[in-house]
């Protein structure tokens, strides 16, 4: 279980004041909210990329506030996917896996059962470049779940893509869901979206938290 | 617009050739045989390479810090980078010449001499190469966004491996266009060396002092000759390093 309690964030003259919400073990949960809203520097706070001036982070009731972000065992897949360009898409499913010095055979193993079950087995020694937009996101996943983490935060991981792209990523989410027992945020502006896929949807309005 | 950037092109062949008929192939000859000239090559090419290679070492962490991190007078300092750019050469010359004059200064050359020797070509070649390097640095880190060192940090990444497994790799076109300005201007520098480390033959004469001397005492021919020699030189690094960079581009 992840507890954001008070937390508060300020970004310049932007402030978030007073988030509080959680999300149990396996939960999918959609946080909406409008365009600047402040739902990524939530994520980011989650993820340790972002200092908070007050409030606490908890997993599972141990504190992470302060925690560095490759401690928290948290995936992250940014809007983008943000795949790192110069390496290929193999190398970007096994980066973490190489920082937490797997060996070489477990390295391969789980790149490639993670390849399969996201459909991009076919991609693994190309480079990023020239890869679609859905494609890049399924490599950005596929690396965020590398290393086996407890929680997933996705950051409006479909707004680029087209409708039949989205549809497929969609039945990817359920699937993960599904079988991975992963507990997720996901970060949407679409109503349909978060219907869809969430088992709770909360909304980011006016810097507060509030139940869809 | 076309007929614009081609007359700039057409008057820059032009001036090298131009050159080429002021000179002879037994004037080159001739000045890569003079033992002065055969120095001053081979004091170029090693202090160039030096001064390239600290101008990287400076470059890199300093554009990095400049593009990455704000902090109270962030404009003061960018400023202050761009001085030696902004200076007339002879005046860095004389600026350095009048450091190591002051108190600290001459502590400094008790230890190590700096005026007037082969350090001191490199202090000033550094001087204004270095600003170059740090300049395409900054614009280099600011262009590539900050998101996949953030996701390599969620990753497990700390710091300092974002920066040289991410960041860095992603960097090394910039690398290489900072690293050849640094060379070429080093290679060109002239007014600083001339003040600050003096024109001395078998000591501190490089290349563009030799077309100074050369000059000075009406040898045209052997002016021209170096000249020809420096401009040969320059150009098959920047081509060497621009098909270097093309060869291996960001993405395999």
């Amino acid at each position: 279980m992840i507890e954001l309690r008070d937390i508060s964030i300020q970004q310049g003259n932007f402030l978030l004041s007073d988030i509080n919400f959680s999300i149990e073990k396996g939960e999918y949960v959609v946080l909406m909210g409008k365009t600047g809203s402040g739902k990524t520097t939530i994520i980011e706070a989650i993820c340790g990329l972002r200092s908070i001036s007050g409030g606490q982070i908890l997993v599972n009731g141990s504190d992470y506030t302060q925690l560095a972000p490759g401690d928290r065992g948290v995936g992250y897949v940014p809007q983008d996917g943000a795949v790192f360009s110069h390496m290929s898409v193999r190398e970007n499913i096994q980066f973490a896996l190489k920082l937490r010095k797997w060996n070489a055979t477990e390295m391969k193993e789980q790149c490639e059962q993670l390849a399969k079950i996201l459909s991009i087995s076919h991609l693994l020694d190309r480079m990023p470049e020239g890869l679609s937009g859905g494609e890049i996101q399924r490599v950005a996943l596929a690396r965020a779940l590398s290393f086996k983490p407890d929680f997933l935060c996705l950051d409006e991981p479909v707004s680029a893509l087209d409708e039949e792209t989205k549809e497929n990523l969609y039945l990817l989410f359920e699937d993960l869901k599904k079988s991975m027992n992963i507990t997720i945020l996901h970060i949407s502006h679409s109503t349909a979206e978060a219907k869809r896929l969430a088992d709770r949807i909360i909304v980011l309005e006016d810097g507060k938290i509030r139940p869809y | 617009m076309g007929v614009v950037g081609a007359t700039y092109i057409i008057l820059i062949v032009a001036m090298i050739l131009a050159d080429f008929t002021y000179t002879s192939t037994d004037h080159i000859l001739e000045a890569l045989g003079s033992k002065e000239i055969q120095y001053s090559i081979k004091l170029s090419l090693i202090t160039s390479t030096i001064t390239m290679v600290l101008s990287l070492v400076v470059g890199i962490p300093l554009g990095y810090f400049m593009a990455r991190v704000n902090f109270r007078f962030k404009k003061v300092i960018d400023a202050i980078l761009d001085i030696p750019i902004v200076l007339p050469p002879l005046v860095i010359g004389l600026s350095l010449l009048i450091l190591f004059q002051t108190i600290p200064g001459q502590w400094i050359e008790s230890q190590v001499r700096f005026t007037y020797t082969v350090y001191g070509v490199i202090l000033a070649q550094f001087m204004v190469a270095c600003a170059f390097a740090v300049r395409t640095m900054y614009v280099t880190f600011m262009q590539i966004s900050d998101r996949q060192e953030q996701v390599g940090l969620t990753l497990g990444c700390n710091k300092k491996q974002a920066f040289f497994k991410i960041l860095l790799p992603q960097a090394r076109n910039g690398i290489l266009t900072a690293g050849s300005l640094a060379w070429a201007r080093a290679l060109g520098e002239f007014g600083p060396i001339l003040i600050f480390a003096g024109a001395t033959r078998m000591r501190t004469e490089v290349l563009s002092t030799t077309v100074f001397l050369e000059m000075s005492v009406g040898n045209i021919e052997a002016a021209v000759a170096v000249s020809l020699i420096m401009i040969f030189a320059g150009f098959l690094v920047l081509f060497i390093v621009r098909i270097f960079g093309e060869k291996i581009p960001l993405t395999r």
